[in-house]
């Protein structure tokens, strides 16, 4: 079996807590954090169910201490917070010591603050400040400053798997021996753009939604931001750090089936599935909990589930579910967070439960785990979809 | 393991000039009147069906027939993985969606302009008329955004994960965003004619669009054009560093300035930046041809993609056109060229290509 | 109901960008989806927005527009039926 990159530090803001610790007691004591919403005013306001993190853009402001002249997007400040956390978890304390670079993941950008001001800019000088932060690459460049980042930093940007993606590239920079230490993650704000677009699909829920029930009706968005840690085993060794877990394996496939709908049998997912397996040199048998997309979209949990059948074939699916009852779908940040509760999975042996779950699928015998098992976890798949067919799969390893 | 090398083997460019069906600039125009300029379109129906692109954003057509171009260049049917990088992707999908949103009071939306306001919907729409269902990546990162793909697709190659890459920068003007950008500073104001690139005295960049596509693949043919020996990208870069950057990432490849035959430089006309690109071309490489291509192009953050179709051409023709000399310096063969970019003093590139 | 017919499938053609395609081309009876016109699962939800825009017609269920949106022959009828405006 392939080693693996390691994990040396995690961060994490969520609607179910402000730090890895505090999300991890949300997910073992059934503390879901789908609300109504409370900091955007939408029409849809009581109609929607979001995962929103309870702070206003002022209260990140002074958390983060950043002066009254400040740009930052809701995404950027979010994005900020847990990056920093990462960083302090991984215990750096002089960040370009080693070659370090930052790969980020976002879809909405800055978009939460051009639709607040779209159509001020002209009439308030005060605001003009913002225009430049609508671009995806503004959050990567900002948490680079605050983390005094000067090296290789980008952004990925392929919708509902960009961390999936973010985490894959820095474990194969990291790999290939371009970087010694990198920080990956991603960050999506909640906006009025992508509450309107998914209701325009018509796959939100006016209901708290239900991962692979047969009647559920749809996603609830929800916004966060999560970043890891990954260093080089030189780096590792060299200063005797504590490796939280490791990336053992990865995939990246296109569904090439439809720009947003996924394929009848999920072909993307299974293509993905199979390079991660590849990459890490494991066998299905060998996954002890799998942290499925989930989304509860009739689409994707039909079509990831046949592809997870497919994986499978004649075995037994591996004990699964999905965090996105607790936490919304939080869209490019989605694969981050869910990394992160891949490694706590490893960690504490624990396998989350997944919420809301009634009735199974008329379509297969797939039953997730609907509530919190205690056993002893070596291996976590973890599968990440996005708009235009794109198809993202990571396998996260203990570190024995 | 012996790294396998990249090799640019088709190229497709639409651009502000006429770039998809002449030889080489021949019939480019220097601009002095706009701030903002537009594509030239290539006709559409030659590539795409009518009923395909009824819903695609002018983004999105220009990334297809750009690398439809590409791949016909490198003659090649299909690619392993398909990588592409955008500053904005389809903004004026992004404006109508807001739009719409705001002025209908979130009433009576069409999913249509939100999908197409999804950054990766270029290089998923070149997917999905390919059915190419490899790895497809989209980076959106301002002016390092074609050089992410790049470096990516230069890393599936060397490591034998892709025998062959379609990567591509794309980027659009957007009416709403293009006034706002004037409104920032980021685009010089109206009425500042002529907008010289190379003596301004004023702020803010003249901006463009367009789309271009390279076929990378691990094996010299007898469509090579160039072979990319290095790219690297650094988020943060004082102008009197960009320098020894410079010489570092040459000695990283075992060059010297001597070995440079050819200088491409992101000049924009944005006198508050330009001192980043007039110190390395008044200093270690005052003796090197140098180039340039932003009042052809216009600047967007995957301009730089224009300037390695260029610099590609460049290789292959042997030849510098007038229109794109810095300085009159020459040199008897094109072998190595460098090219430096960066945007408002942020997310520098350094790509370097030889024959 | 002619009248309807005909405005429907204006609305289609704009709506849409089916800018190869007349009014005469499609026929009452003539699938939208599939082999006919061809439309796919996004043409559909633009339909549903034009059902509540000009209609005044809600649809929860993306499922619904199936059988409503089989023909200008099948759309026209449940139009004329559940209009509120």
């Amino acid at each position: 079996m392939n080693k693996g990159v390691a994990i040396t530090g995690m961060g994490i803001i969520s609607s179910i807590g402000n730090s890895v610790e505090e999300n991890y007691i949300s997910l073992i004591e059934n503390k879901i954090g789908v609300t109504r919403i409370e900091n955007i005013s939408t029409v849809h306001a009581n109609i929607i169910k979001v995962g929103e993190i309870k702070k206003t853009n002022d209260e990140l402001v002074n958390e983060l201490k950043l002066t009254e002249d400040n740009n930052f997007s809701r995404t950027a400040m979010i994005g900020t917070i847990a990056a920093k956390q990462a960083v302090e978890n991984a215990g750096i304390t002089s960040i370009n010591e080693f070659r370090t670079g930052l790969i980020s993941a976002t879809s909405v950008g800055g978009m939460d603050m051009t639709e607040k001001h779209y159509y001020d800019y002209f009439t308030h000088p005060e605001l003009v400040k913002y225009i430049t932060c609508h671009d995806g690459g503004d959050v990567a460049d900002k948490i680079a400053e605050e983390l005094g980042l000067k090296g290789i930093v980008t952004t990925i940007s392929t919708a509902c798997s960009s961390a999936a993606n973010a985490i894959m590239l820095g474990a194969r920079l990291i790999k290939t021996g371009k970087l010694d230490r990198v920080i990956v993650g991603g960050t999506d704000g909640l906006a009025k753009f992508t509450i309107n677009g998914f209701k325009t699909l018509m796959i939100l829920s006016d209901d708290y939604n239900k991962p692979f029930d047969n009647n559920r009706k749809g996603l609830n968005l929800g916004e966060a931001a999560a970043y890891l840690v990954l260093e080089s085993d030189e780096v590792v060794a060299k200063q005797n750090k504590k490796v939280l877990a490791r990336v053992s394996g990865y995939g990246n496939a296109n569904d090439a089936f439809h720009q947003t709908a996924s394929s009848e049998n999920g072909d993307g997912a299974y293509l993905a599935m199979k390079k991660a397996f590849e990459v890490s040199g494991l066998k299905p048998s060998q996954i002890d909990y799998i942290n499925v997309h989930g989304t509860a979209t009739p689409n994707n949990d039909l079509s990831e589930g046949r592809a997870i059948k497919r994986i499978y074939e004649d075995e037994k699916v591996p004990d699964f579910s999905s965090t996105k009852p607790f936490t919304g779908h939080t869209l490019a940040a989605a694969a981050a967070i869910e990394a992160v509760y891949s490694v706590l999975a490893i960690q504490n042996s624990v396998v989350y439960p997944n919420l809301n779950f009634e009735t199974p699928m008329e379509e297969f015998d797939l039953k997730p785990q609907t509530s919190l098992k205690n056993k002893n976890i070596e291996h976590v798949l973890s599968n990440s979809f996005g708009f235009g067919g794109n198809c993202s799969t990571l396998i996260f390893s203990k570190c024995n | 393991m012996q790294l396998k090398k990249t090799y640019i083997n088709g190229i497709g460019c639409i651009s502000t000039q006429k770039t998809f069906d002449t030889v080489f600039l021949e019939e480019a125009v220097h601009n002095h009147d706009e701030n903002v300029l537009k594509i030239v379109p290539p006709i559409y129906k030659d590539f795409i069906s009518p009923a395909a692109a009824r819903r695609m954003a002018k983004g999105v057509k220009n990334g297809i027939v750009a690398s439809a171009i590409a791949m016909k260049d490198a003659n090649i049917e299909n690619v392993d993985a398909i990588i592409t990088g955008t500053g904005l992707g389809c903004i004026e999908d992004s404006e109508k969606f807001l739009k719409n949103i705001l002025d209908n009071n979130e009433e009576f939306l069409t999913p249509t302009s939100f999908i197409q306001s999804t950054h990766n919907t270029v290089g998923a729409q070149i997917a999905l008329l390919q059915q190419c269902k490899g790895y497809n990546f989209t980076y959106v990162n301002g002016a390092v955004s074609f050089e992410s793909a790049l470096i990516d697709a230069k890393m599936q190659i060397e490591e034998d994960e892709a025998q062959s890459v379609l990567v591509g920068g794309v980027d659009e003007n957007g009416d709403y965003t293009t006034a706002l950008f004037k409104l920032s500073g980021r685009i010089k104001p109206d009425n500042q004619q002529p907008y010289n690139l190379l003596d301004s005295d004023t702020s803010g960049a003249v901006y463009g669009e367009g789309a271009s596509f390279f076929v990378l693949e691990n094996e010299r043919k007898k469509t090579t054009y160039a072979e990319i020996l290095d790219v690297t990208i650094l988020n943060t870069l004082e102008e009197n560093e960009v320098e020894a950057e410079t010489l570092s990432f040459l000695k990283a490849n075992n060059l010297e300035i001597s070995d440079i035959d050819a200088l491409v430089l992101g000049f924009d006309g944005n006198v508050d930046f330009e001192n980043y690109y007039r110190n390395l071309g008044e200093n270690s490489f005052a003796n090197t041809p140098q180039l340039y291509y932003k009042h052809l192009s216009g600047e967007y953050d995957t301009a730089s993609a224009f300037a390695l179709w260029m610099a590609a051409k460049v290789l292959k023709t042997q030849e510098i056109p007038e229109i794109i000399k810095v300085n009159s310096v020459e040199k008897l063969a094109y072998k190595t060229i460098l090219l430096y970019n960066q945007l408002n003093g942020k997310n520098h590139s350094f790509t370097l290509i030889s024959k | 109901m002619e009248a309807l017919k005909e405005e429907l499938k204006n609305k289609i053609i704009t709506t849409l960008n089916l800018e190869d395609i007349a009014i005469e081309d499609i026929a009452d009876n003539d699938p939208l989806f599939g082999d006919g016109l061809g439309l796919d699962s996004i043409d559909a939800l633009e339909l549903i927005v034009i059902l509540d825009k000009d209609y005044g017609i809600k649809l929860v269920d993306p499922k619904e527009g199936k059988t409503i949106f089989q023909s200008i022959e099948s759309m026209a009828a449940y139009i004329s039926a559940n209009r509120t405006k």
